[in-house]
């Protein structure tokens, strides 16, 4: 939750003039969890990106969540700005809410059960929803341990609400997914950027931290694509408390992916994905 | 072309008996390929048969009075720090509380990665001539849409008497079982729970020795005697 030093009582709200005066002068605040209108303004526009092809720029707060529907092409990237956010995202098919992320079979297919550059994100139904087209957080994700409870945040922290402090991740996806018109059924497992987990030889799931301050993460989607991302710690981060920090997010016209990139190729179920998806697409008459 | 091969009878089956002594409250038996679906009372014992040997049960669990709160393969893992299902592995939901626990367990380890098959994954995953090759996936929405469930209410599932080892960069997939004729698994409920079986249909991978064969449930009342 971002500390919001503008808010509170300033002046006299009276009468309907002096609230209303008020109001208006709140709203050149800034503070550090905030989206960012037009996109192209945003202070923090990456510099390898044209500000003028912006369609999202935010700071999501730590705890915090955020949601968006982008049209196909859209590049998405984002960053643990101090090195403690955790990204929790569900994709889902903006066609079709039925179509959404499979973790077992993004990990599955490409044979991989670890995030990195170029990994899928594949629906149940055969179809990539989006690609990690890069990675500069050093494979610091998780496929395995999803998000935080609301019982298992009050018995860790006190607290689990998604007004708190210590808000679990599951009660900030329940509210990105309302915002979107979906409900409880349509969150799947979800998928966690920024920390990472590996299971050992013996089959224990072993904490292997994060991926520094500025890591970064890119995902392309590859169809019409809803996006619910929950910023809230990670289940087994092993921090004495509640380990959260802002995330941020920009999203810019870009390309779906294409023969051309060596994801497409790089494995043989892989291809038949992108295939299956663009035929999924062509059929529709969306390029 | 549809793949139909199954064996249903065979000498070297062994359908086992129940793990958890009881009054009996349902027995059947799940013929290779097909769905089943039940609800399972708070207290009662399911034991799950693997007939034939290694033949996969893709298994979901729904809250019986709130499909919203259904199996959680993330909450199960996380909870107990490990990748595979054993002997006192509790089943969690997605809000984290106890759907089922595991009281019996007769392999090394039960698999919750792997997920369940589809006709469409099949596609990515052996070919596009093998979509019209029937698949978990298929028995799921049957079973489910029984209970209304739909496409929105499938999640990672469990896949019990299959083998998905992760190694050291990543790797992961099915191979060959560790189960054998009359193996089983005892899974205690812990509220009335809407429990989904298919038994899996997979012919392209090892998940079934390449040949589906029955599963059998059992449900007891160990709270009654037999």
């Amino acid at each position: 939750m971002t500390d919001d030093r503008g808010a509170g009582r300033r002046s006299s709200t009276a009468t309907l003039a002096q609230a209303r005066d008020d109001a208006r002068g709140r709203a050149d605040t800034a503070v550090e969890a905030m989206p960012y209108l037009p996109p192209a303004s945003s202070p923090y526009a990456p510099a390898d990106v044209d500000p003028s092809t912006l369609v999202w720029a935010e700071t999501v707060a730590g705890p915090g969540y955020t949601h968006m529907t982008v049209a196909r092409g859209t590049r998405i990237r984002l960053e643990d700005v101090t090195g403690d956010a955790c990204a929790h995202v569900v994709v889902l098919s903006a066609l079709n809410p039925g179509e959404r992320l499979n973790v077992a079979d993004t990990q599955k297919i490409p044979w991989q059960a670890y995030l990195g550059a170029g990994h899928p994100l594949l629906s149940g139904d055969g179809r990539v929803l989006a690609t990690v087209v890069a990675d500069a957080a050093g494979g610091r994700h998780d496929a395995f341990c999803g998000v935080t409870t609301l019982a298992g945040n009050v018995e860790r922290y006190g607290a689990g609400a998604a007004h708190t402090a210590t808000a679990a991740g599951r009660e900030l996806l329940l509210l990105a997914a309302a915002k979107e018109g979906l409900t409880a059924r349509d969150i799947p497992p979800s998928v966690s950027f920024f920390k990472g987990v590996r299971v050992a030889a013996d089959g224990s799931l072993e904490w292997t931290g994060d991926g520094g301050a500025g890591a970064t993460v890119d995902l392309v989607a590859e169809m019409p694509l809803t996006l619910l991302v929950a910023n809230a710690a990670h289940p087994l981060d092993p921090a004495e408390g509640y380990r959260t920090g802002p995330l941020r997010v920009h999203g810019w016209a870009a390309a779906a992916s294409s023969p051309s990139d060596p994801w497409w190729t790089a494995t043989p179920e892989r291809t038949r994905a992108y295939l299956n998806t663009d035929q999924h697409l062509l059929a529709r008459g969306i390029r | 072309m549809t793949v139909t091969w199954a064996t249903h009878e065979a000498a070297y089956f062994d359908r086992s008996t129940p793990y958890v002594p009881g009054a009996a409250v349902l027995d059947h038996e799940i013929a290779p390929r097909e769905g089943w679906s039940g609800v399972v009372r708070a207290g009662h014992v399911l034991t799950l048969v693997d007939v034939g040997g290694n033949q996969s049960g893709d298994c979901l669990i729904y809250d019986a009075a709130d499909h919203d709160v259904r199996y959680s393969a993330q909450a199960t893992l996380v909870a107990q720090r490990h990748a595979y299902l054993v002997d006192g592995s509790v089943l969690r939901s997605n809000e984290g509380d106890p759907l089922m626990t595991i009281v019996g367990n007769e392999v090394d380890r039960q698999d919750t990665i792997g997920g369940a098959c589809s006709k469409e994954s099949n596609t990515l995953r052996y070919g596009h001539h093998t979509l019209f090759h029937h698949a978990c996936r298929e028995n799921f929405l049957l079973e489910g849409a029984r209970h209304g469930l739909g496409p929105r209410d499938l999640v990672s599932n469990i896949n019990w008497f299959m083998n998905v080892p992760v190694e050291a960069d990543g790797t992961l997939g099915i191979v060959d079982g560790m189960s054998a004729p009359g193996k089983r698994v005892a899974l205690r409920a812990e509220r009335d729970v809407l429990v989904v079986i298919s038994n899996c249909p997979q012919v392209n991978n090892p998940c079934n020795d390449f040949n589906p064969t029955p599963l059998r449930v059992i449900v007891t009342d160990p709270a009654v005697e037999a």
